[in-house]
């Protein structure tokens, strides 16, 4: 019997249409909703039914808890995925599903909300074992208190809104001087885009490399982890590159690294899959950074290294079904990259909306998870990410090499896209030698157009 | 005779004439601008891009409403040169 008899989907591009794919292979029935910007999407043609939920822009459509809840009601969806981004880490949105009997795929609002509050995500994880960044866990009630604390801390420090997360609302300070200056601003900040102005400090850490752990739990107390993913080339705190496994970690560290995010989910008693972050320092020493509560844009390369379907878990979970996996079954079968493509300017960085008059990716030996088509329009509204190039190979040189062979046969036009930077990081002797941090980017790479 | 200008935006979004919506609009129709003064902001795809006078001049009309969708080379405002 399937899991559900159909899912909603609240979201949009390469994601819904991931999502779409499991759905379709477990025979469940599919709704998309959609703004008027992605009429024509890919996503909306796919799905079993598709309900328009208005304007283009976020605020007035995917972000709009009512009305999705009023198409999940009317199309008597039993159940709403919310990918990632958009409401999915939204508890407000999970608790009205849950009020409304309606199951939503993720863990409980409760969960949603303790994680999404940064200092009390910190206070459990210490609770729990595991190592977080030193720092403060309280409430910082002023400008002077944050010096005060700063001051027995120890300087440089990185200002964080507590309601924050995904590298926005934080600031480096080096000195009391520039405590003072930037804090009204990030407190402001922290106000009009969490509506929460509550900072609190971390030691800042140098040069450090980015590194998750994929955790599955279920309702019955079986928790597993699918191993790490290595996310450190980023530009603008986001992510453009990652892999699995990380190419510097060795086994004991690996291990000890996964086993202290089980023990992290373990204790909020989470329920879904979900990605446990970490920032590792120049001495390998980790630290815990932020929970994403939610299905992970980069899940395929886990897919790919462990041969699970993370969406398929996702649906088991909800499902109220037992996790029939054991860690023993869950092995490393090879390597996985994956490339973000970017409708973007790939040296500034600045978007590029547009027609897509060519697309063309070679379609062996890689796993294209893409938002669009050949003749799509790139509309201005949402994020630049078009979509995804995934290989994998039976170890990290192989798995290079695809990648290399898929992006020399690649081409886009219509729009500026970051392909240029993709293929120059395939080529980069640190990234070959799996030795960068989230400094790479800005060090390591000079694009030409 | 006065010239008039359109000040256009380069790039497709949405259109605001604050920089934060707590914050104060960046000029009023009728104000004074010179040439590189932001006069308002386009987010396209979660950036943000300053659309800026390319002239001194004084403010004539906003075509364009905060929230409004703006297509690339859609004038938003107009100005008159001094």
């Amino acid at each position: 019997m399937a899991y559900f008899k159909r899912v909603l989907i609240a979201n949009r591009g390469e994601i819904a249409r991931r999502i779409i794919k499991t759905c379709k292979k477990l025979g469940i029935e599919t709704v998309a909703v959609y703004s008027d910007a992605d009429k024509e999407a890919p996503f909306v043609k796919e799905a079993d039914q598709a309900v328009n939920i208005g304007p283009p822009q976020a605020k007035d459509s995917y972000l709009r808890v009512d009305k999705i809840i009023q198409a999940a009601k009317e199309t008597e969806s039993d159940a709403i995925h919310p990918g990632y981004g958009f409401l999915s880490e939204n508890p407000a949105f999970a608790k009205k599903c849950r009020d409304e009997q309606i199951t939503f795929i993720g863990p409980s609002s409760e969960v949603i909300e303790l994680m999404g509050d940064k200092i009390q995500a910190r206070k459990k994880m210490e609770e729990a074992g595991v190592p977080i960044v030193p720092g403060w866990n309280g409430k910082l009630e002023s400008v002077e208190h944050a010096v005060s604390v700063a001051t027995e801390l120890g300087y440089p420090l990185m200002l964080k809104a507590s309601a924050g997360g995904g590298g926005i609302g934080m600031e480096l300070v080096n000195d009391e001087a520039g405590l003072r200056k930037v804090f009204p601003s990030v407190a402001k900040k922290a106000e009009s885009f969490f509506g929460n102005s509550t900072l609190f400090l971390e030691k800042w850490i140098e040069d450090p490399r980015h590194i998750e752990v994929q955790v599955v739990c279920d309702h019955h107390g079986n928790a597993v982890h699918l191993y790490e993913r290595e996310c450190s080339i980023q530009r603008r705190n986001q992510k453009i590159v990652e892999e699995a496994p990380s190419p510097s970690l060795t086994e004991d560290l690996r291990q000890k690294l996964c086993e202290t995010a089980i023990q992290g989910a373990r204790n909020i008693q989470y329920k879904n899959v979900g990605t446990m972050e970490f920032i590792f320092d120049g001495d390998q020493n980790f630290y815990f950074l932020e929970m994403n509560t939610r299905l992970q844009v980069e899940h395929p390369v886990t897919e790919e290294i462990t041969g699970l379907d993370l969406v398929e878990l996702q649906l088991k979970i909800a499902a109220n079904e037992v996790l029939d996996l054991t860690q023993e079954d869950i092995k490393i079968k090879g390597h996985a990259i994956e490339k973000r493509l970017y409708a973007e300017d790939p040296v500034t960085f600045f978007p590029s909306p547009g027609k897509l008059e060519k697309l063309y990716f070679p379609s062996e030996n890689v796993r294209l998870d893409f938002a669009v088509e050949e003749g799509n329009l790139v509309t201005p509204f949402y994020d630049p990410m078009i979509g995804k190039i995934i290989t994998f190979g039976n170890d990290r040189k192989e798995a290079i090499a695809k990648m290399n062979d898929v992006l020399l046969k690649s081409e886009v036009q219509g729009i500026k896209t970051n392909l240029p930077l993709l293929k120059e990081i395939v080529h980069n002797e640190q990234f070959k030698a799996g030795k960068y941090t989230t400094k790479f980017i800005e060090n390591h790479l000079q694009v030409k157009n | 005779m006065s010239i008039k200008k359109e000040i256009s935006s380069p790039v497709p979004g949405v259109f605001y004439r604050r920089p934060s919506p707590e914050e104060d609009l960046y000029c009023n129709e009728g104000d004074t601008v010179k040439a590189g003064d932001t006069i308002g902001l386009v987010e396209v795809m979660k950036n943000f891009y300053e659309i800026k006078a390319e002239d001194d001049g004084v403010v004539e009309t906003f075509n364009v409403k905060t929230d409004e969708l703006v297509d690339a080379g859609q004038a938003v405002a107009i100005l008159t040169l001094k």
